[in-house]
């Protein structure tokens, strides 16, 4: 591979799976209120 | 005046992580595994990832959150919703549970193909002609009309599909949709992971890489490039027909719904990373042991898994293992997203009819399996297939896309609304930059992809087939499903269906 296609392969895996890494991180770390008791489906 | 009935619960996921799990499910299909690789080589290859990024976050994110924000505060399907917004576009509630309809029946037959093929990598039954074996001795395909002689290859796993499908989608929201995904998605990721990781090892793997990842950034300067990364993103997230109003519906009041959709969204695109890695690396393969460019091998759709990928299984060390893996990652990504699909339908007839679970289940089901098996296991089933899916995503899915954006930003006026319902408890806040992106950015977009569509459709008849057959399946399907949609939304609502949101989850009816 050159390196041209090897640095757009590491952008595009930074971008991609460290945004998934940052939306997993943002979601965890907020502490909003959860629902009460789950209701039970018909 | 509404006389509202003793509050009966519509099901829910029980915790966000679930919904997360199913949203993603819907969202990863068919597509991110056969049709991103391709665009993405297509469209500049590792100059790809800029209009890919753009799209993601101007048009995919900004979209899905729309659609949640219309389930989440409505607490209803698609009709239901849109009904509660104003009675005047609870059409287009039933025009994306139209399009659902037609993409159902269809999906149950690739999934019935997949499945027959992960028998076949055993076996190699495709010997040393994959394409022959696939349209003669497979489908026995027949282009040249409607038949109705059966095919009893793709009969039978048909059969077991829609039983699978209709038990799982019985079971209900959490019991069957939540679980199915909360299973099937890791289960998705650890196959397709292992596929990656064998691809890799094979030889010609790095000249595959090396064709997708190779800059063009010359492709940049090509409007048909930024469309097709803003149609990718659009198709694979599952937006705009219906999905994502449904499982919004199914949410707490009090669940981060823009803090999710930002997950949902880089885990679809995260996973069709994935698939271009393990699909390029496998071509790279092809490539090398065939004698040719990867450029020669390369293919999508159909032609990717049931041609090209069978002769990469025939020629790689360990070859039967690569099909297991590639096949069983088709049926299961197929098999959340089918799921979803019908629940769009479910759900809506079962808030218009105030059907129980299971009556509601089987009324939509059963006879969308009789429709699916009839058109679909039979030697003309791919002709078929092939004409409605390429018009229902153009002129069903985008166009009603378009028309809820513009209803949902200019004709209720809305919007600004939606932000501060989605912002109350999100963690990321939308006013300022998701408004205007949604009511004028997006809907310029998705206008502008239609209308490539129009004139490439226009221009040339799809796939050469008959123009009775196009006029049927392809501009018949797409057009009756929006006069479908008006038909359906003609019928008054039951007195005990409130037409306003309920203000607690308690008062949803069923």
């Amino acid at each position: 591979m050159t390196a041209g296609a090897i640095a757009m392969m590491v952008v595009a895996m930074v971008v991609l799976w460290g945004g998934l890494a940052a939306a997993i991180v943002n979601i965890v770390r907020f502490k909003g209120p959860e629902p009460g008791e789950s209701m039970r489906d018909l | 005046m509404t006389a509202t009935k003793a509050p009966i619960d519509r099901g829910r996921f029980s915790n966000k992580t679930v919904f997360i799990m199913a949203a993603i499910g819907s969202a990863v299909g068919l597509g991110n595994i056969w049709r991103f690789p391709y665009v993405a080589y297509e469209g500049g290859g590792g100059a790809f990832i800029l209009p890919y990024l753009v799209a993601l976050l101007v048009a995919g994110i900004p979209l899905l959150l729309l659609d949640y924000a219309v389930g989440h505060s409505q607490r209803g399907s698609a009709p239901l919703s849109f009904a509660r917004l104003s009675r005047k576009l609870e059409f287009i509630g039933w025009w994306q549970v139209a399009i659902c309809v037609v993409i159902a029946v269809y999906y149950a037959a690739i999934l019935a193909w997949s499945s027959q093929y992960i028998g076949f990598s055993f076996t190699q039954a495709w010997g040393s002609d994959p394409e022959a074996f696939f349209f003669e001795d497979f489908l026995h395909s027949d282009s040249s009309g409607v038949t109705l002689d059966f095919v009893p290859a793709v009969l039978i796993p048909m059969v077991i599909i829609w039983v699978l499908t209709i038990v799982v989608m019985a079971l209900g929201v959490q019991n069957g949709v939540g679980a199915t995904s909360v299973i099937f998605i890791p289960v998705l990721l650890i196959a397709f992971g292992a596929l990656v990781v064998q691809a890799l090892s094979l030889p010609g793997a790095s000249e595959g890489l090396q064709t997708l990842f190779a800059p063009n950034w010359a492709a940049l300067l090509d409007p048909a490039v930024w469309a097709s990364a803003f149609g990718q993103i659009f198709f694979s997230l599952s937006v705009g027909f219906g999905i994502m109003i449904t499982y919004a519906s199914y949410v707490g009041r009090k669940i981060d719904m823009t803090g999710s959709g930002f997950v949902v969204g880089f885990a679809n695109s995260g996973f069709e990373l994935l698939c271009g890695i393990g699909v390029f690396s496998a071509l790279g393969f092809l490539a090398q042991s065939s004698g040719a460019a990867v450029s020669e091998v390369v293919a999508d759709g159909i032609g990717l898994a049931f041609v090209a990928f069978p002769a990469i299984i025939s020629e790689a060390p360990l070859g039967a293992l690569l099909g297991v893996l590639f096949f069983t990652s088709l049926v299961l990504a197929g098999f959340t997203s089918l799921v979803s699909i019908l629940e769009v339908v479910i759900s809506a007839v079962r808030d218009k009819l105030e059907l129980s679970r299971i009556t509601g289940t089987l009324v939509v089901t059963v006879p969308l399996a009789l429709i699916s098996i009839l058109l679909f296991s039979t030697t003309s089933g791919l002709t078929v297939l092939d004409i409605s899916d390429y018009f229902i995503n153009r002129f069903g899915i985008l166009l009603v896309a378009m028309v809820s954006m513009l209803a949902l930003g200019w004709g209720v006026r809305r919007v600004p609304w939606f932000a501060e319902h989605m912002g109350r408890y999100g963690s990321i806040p939308l006013r300022g930059w998701w408004v205007p992106l949604v009511m004028v950015i997006t809907p310029l977009l998705v206008g502008f992809m239609l209308v490539l569509e129009v004139i490439a459709a226009v221009a040339e008849p799809y796939g050469g087939y008959s123009g009775w057959m196009l006029g049927v399946f392809g501009w018949g399907a797409a057009g009756a499903a929006l006069g479908a949609g008006i038909l359906l939304a003609i019928p008054k609502w039951k007195s005990t269906t409130p037409l306003e949101a309920p203000e607690h989850d308690e008062e949803v009816i069923r």
